[in-house]
């Protein structure tokens, strides 16, 4: 990266909720320290003021769903040297990535009147099923500290610190008293990758602090072992029907959710 | 002759994708379009099959702005079909959390992104270089609602700790306590705001609208109430149905809302405003009325004043909720499953959003309807453009287009919740 100029930062949107970005406009104490730090040539939920292209880190929101946006991801490749995924939807298809496992026409009959005014794909896919993807960093929504790590990190040109074991970890941590030994309360906290509570006054993982199970929306930790967390639900008595939903959340089209779930469904 | 074209392709400092498309043709608008090509995601496809408890969290990631009005709306229409009252001090705490995201999502929209077309910079940040202080307190106060949502709900965006009946755990008075003194020097800034936004340049401009918002006899609206209209409209959510319809137009993935029989109609800070002044907090309303700013409002500029009046009402009833709060022995009311059908209608930060579910019994929805504020505003978005760039021919282009994008962030337009929305294209034929 040029050392005499500010890196141009670009702020892409696909399908998706906004609330990757939103993260951005989140860090309301670092905000004003990042604009001055970068140029933020292209952030249309920030700025109607745009730079043209090429920038140096491309941050993308949002999952694959659309002939045109299918080739706007190939442009956007073009002009990023470095291009990061932000969320579930851009690194795994989102929650609207549930139609993966329809028939999307059926979906767009229920949805609309006039099912022949819309224009989409079959499938909601990740962005790296199009181009090459430098990082990934995950999260329905993405921890705005990692964000801001992930950002640090490739402005320094070195390893983004986003460590990738298992939600289990950190209530060990924290000290929380495991939901799911001491209440029987299905946790996918096993198998769900670490991100959620890092950083802020409340650090940790978040929702067996708040005593309710992780439903995964940080997506697959490294190495997952679905497997066994299916057999120990099933033994408590979760029917075949639920483990499905278990999987098939923010994350349902990531390959070890999308795996196990299909694993399920007879 | 002349005929000329404005064109906005990507619509900025909105949620979400937008276009304008305007033709006109010898001093007259020959077509135009507010176009929402953000994709669909098909939500109410997909949210058959899945579990009555999944819905508020599911719903939420329709926009990540508000998943609370998401979180609310689908609590509360499955607790219609169940039969559950949530009262008491966990209603309380529902208004409170609602509250932290009025405050966020008010304060993102009043000062990062509306602020800078009164002011004539392209965002808050170039705002930031010759008035830093206006955006550091802009920022404390969207804070201070975040800091709110995430002690509440776990985090800020797409919180965790909200479910039908209730929360998954409550806190304690002394963690809500620890809010005080950040929501007192929000307040300050509120008030501030609110005479700060009376100052500046509004465009004269009004139209007649039909303002729609919930109202509560004892309270200003968040979670509750019956449907009212300046017109006499005056419903239960449930017969939400027989009065909106929707309507798909080729040109958007959002469908377009009507009252039945009468057209276009108005959701928002301003109608709630217009519609509830009376039920304002007592500093809330006091400032309003200092700055002259008294309904009926009908200049969609001045929604930015109405928001600013609703962040101060906003950290006041945190306050009052705060003060008065007593820990519930539990954090969610018991119920029992039942095959039924519910209604729900909540005051989103941009304005009514409603959700109807239709579930078995054994808790599975069979059929879902959502209707975010956008999409219901869009019809009054397209009638403000064309008599605003009918009376502002003789603008130049990249004015006129500017104006345009101002008169549509009026509406604050969730383009990411309306896509079951904006570029700029005027063309001057």
């Amino acid at each position: 990266m040029a050392r005499n100029k500010k890196p141009k930062l670009a702020v892409w949107k696909f399908a998706s909720c906004d609330g990757c970005q939103l993260s951005l406009l989140d860090c309301e104490d670092e905000l004003l320290t990042l604009a001055g730090a970068v140029d933020i040539a292209y952030f249309l939920e920030a700025t109607r003021a745009t730079v043209k292209g090429p920038y140096d880190l491309s941050l993308v929101e949002g999952s694959i769903t659309t002939p045109h946006d299918a080739e706007r991801i190939q442009q956007i490749r073009r002009t990023s040297k470095l291009l990061v995924t932000i969320g579930a939807c851009a690194t795994a298809g989102g929650i609207q990535s549930l139609r993966n496992f329809k028939d999307v026409r059926e979906f767009t009959a229920i949805v609309y009147a006039q099912p022949k005014y819309i224009e989409t794909l079959n499938k909601s896919t990740p962005i790296s099923d199009h181009v090459l993807v430098d990082f990934e960093l995950q999260g329905c929504p993405v921890n705005k500290y990692q964000l801001m790590e992930v950002v640090n990190a490739i402005l320094h040109e070195r390893k983004p610190n986003t460590p990738r074991h298992s939600v289990c970890t950190e209530c060990k941590r924290r000290g929380i008293v495991c939901v799911m030994v001491a209440e029987g309360t299905p946790c996918l906290g096993p198998i769900t990758q670490m991100g959620c509570g890092v950083g802020g006054e409340y650090s940790g993982a978040i929702c067996p602090a708040y005593d309710r199970g992780c439903y995964g929306c940080f997506g697959p930790k490294e190495t997952p072992n679905t497997r066994s967390l299916s057999r120990w639900w099933t033994e408590h008595g979760m029917s075949e029907q639920e483990l499905v939903r278990k999987f098939r959340g923010f994350n349902a089209f990531a390959e070890a959710f999308r795996k196990e779930s299909e694993a399920h469904e007879k | 002759m002349k005929s000329r074209t404005i064109k906005i392709d990507w619509l900025a400092r909105v949620e979400g994708e937008g276009a304008l498309n305007v033709k006109i043709k010898d001093g007259k608008i020959a077509d135009l379009k507010f176009k929402i090509f953000e994709p669909p995601r098909f939500f109410e496809a997909f949210m058959r099959g899945r579990k009555y408890s999944e819905a508020p969290d599911i719903t939420a990631r329709i926009c990540g702005i508000c998943p609370i009005a998401y979180q609310m709306s689908a609590c509360h229409a499955m607790e219609d079909a169940l039969g559950v009252k949530v009262d008491g001090q966990l209603r309380a705490l529902r208004r409170l959390i609602y509250c932290g995201e009025w405050i966020e999502s008010h304060a993102l929209h009043v000062f990062l992104l509306h602020a800078p077309d009164f002011l004539g910079y392209e965002d808050a940040i170039q705002i930031a270089r010759d008035h830093p202080d206006i955006v550091r307190r802009a920022l404390q106060l969207k804070k201070a609602g975040n800091s709110l949502v995430t002690l509440l709900g776990g985090r800020e965006i797409h919180p965790i700790n909200v479910r039908v009946g209730g929360f998954y755990s409550v806190p304690t008075k002394r963690e809500l306590a620890s809010l005080t003194e950040k929501l007192k020097a929000a307040r300050d800034i509120a008030v501030e705001a609110v005479r700060w936004t009376a100052t500046l340049p509004f465009p004269d401009f009004e139209r007649d609208y039909e303002f729609v918002a919930l109202r509560h006899p004892d309270e200003y609206p968040f979670n509750e109430g019956r449907l009212v209209s300046n017109r006499g409209l005056d419903i239960a959510a449930h017969e939400y149905d027989k009065y909106f319809t929707e309507e798909h137009v080729a040109h958007s993935t959002a469908l377009h809302s009507h009252i039945e029989g009468r057209g276009a109609y108005f959701v928002g800070p301003l109608a709630r405003v217009n519609l509830n002044f009376d039920k304002l907090s007592p500093l809330a309303r006091e400032t309003a009325v200092s700055v002259k700013f008294k309904p009926p409002c009908r200049n969609p500029f001045k929604s930015i004043i109405a928001r600013c009046v609703e962040l101060v009402h906003s950290c006041d009833e945190a306050l009052r909720i705060i003060a008065e709060y007593e820990m519930p022995d539990q954090p969610a009311v018991q119920f029992q499953m039942q095959a039924a059908t519910g209604y729900g209608c909540t005051e989103a930060p941009r304005g009514i959003l409603y959700h109807r579910y239709r579930i078995d019994d054994q808790g599975l929805i069979l059929d879902a309807k959502i209707v975010p504020p956008t999409s219901q505003n869009q019809g009054s978005i397209e009638a403000d453009l064309r008599e605003f760039i009918s009376a502002n021919l003789n603008l130049p282009a990249d004015k006129l287009q500017w104006q345009c994008e101002q008169t549509i962030r009026n509406y604050d337009p969730c383009i990411s919740c309306s896509t079951h929305y904006l570029k700029l294209h005027l063309e001057r034929m």
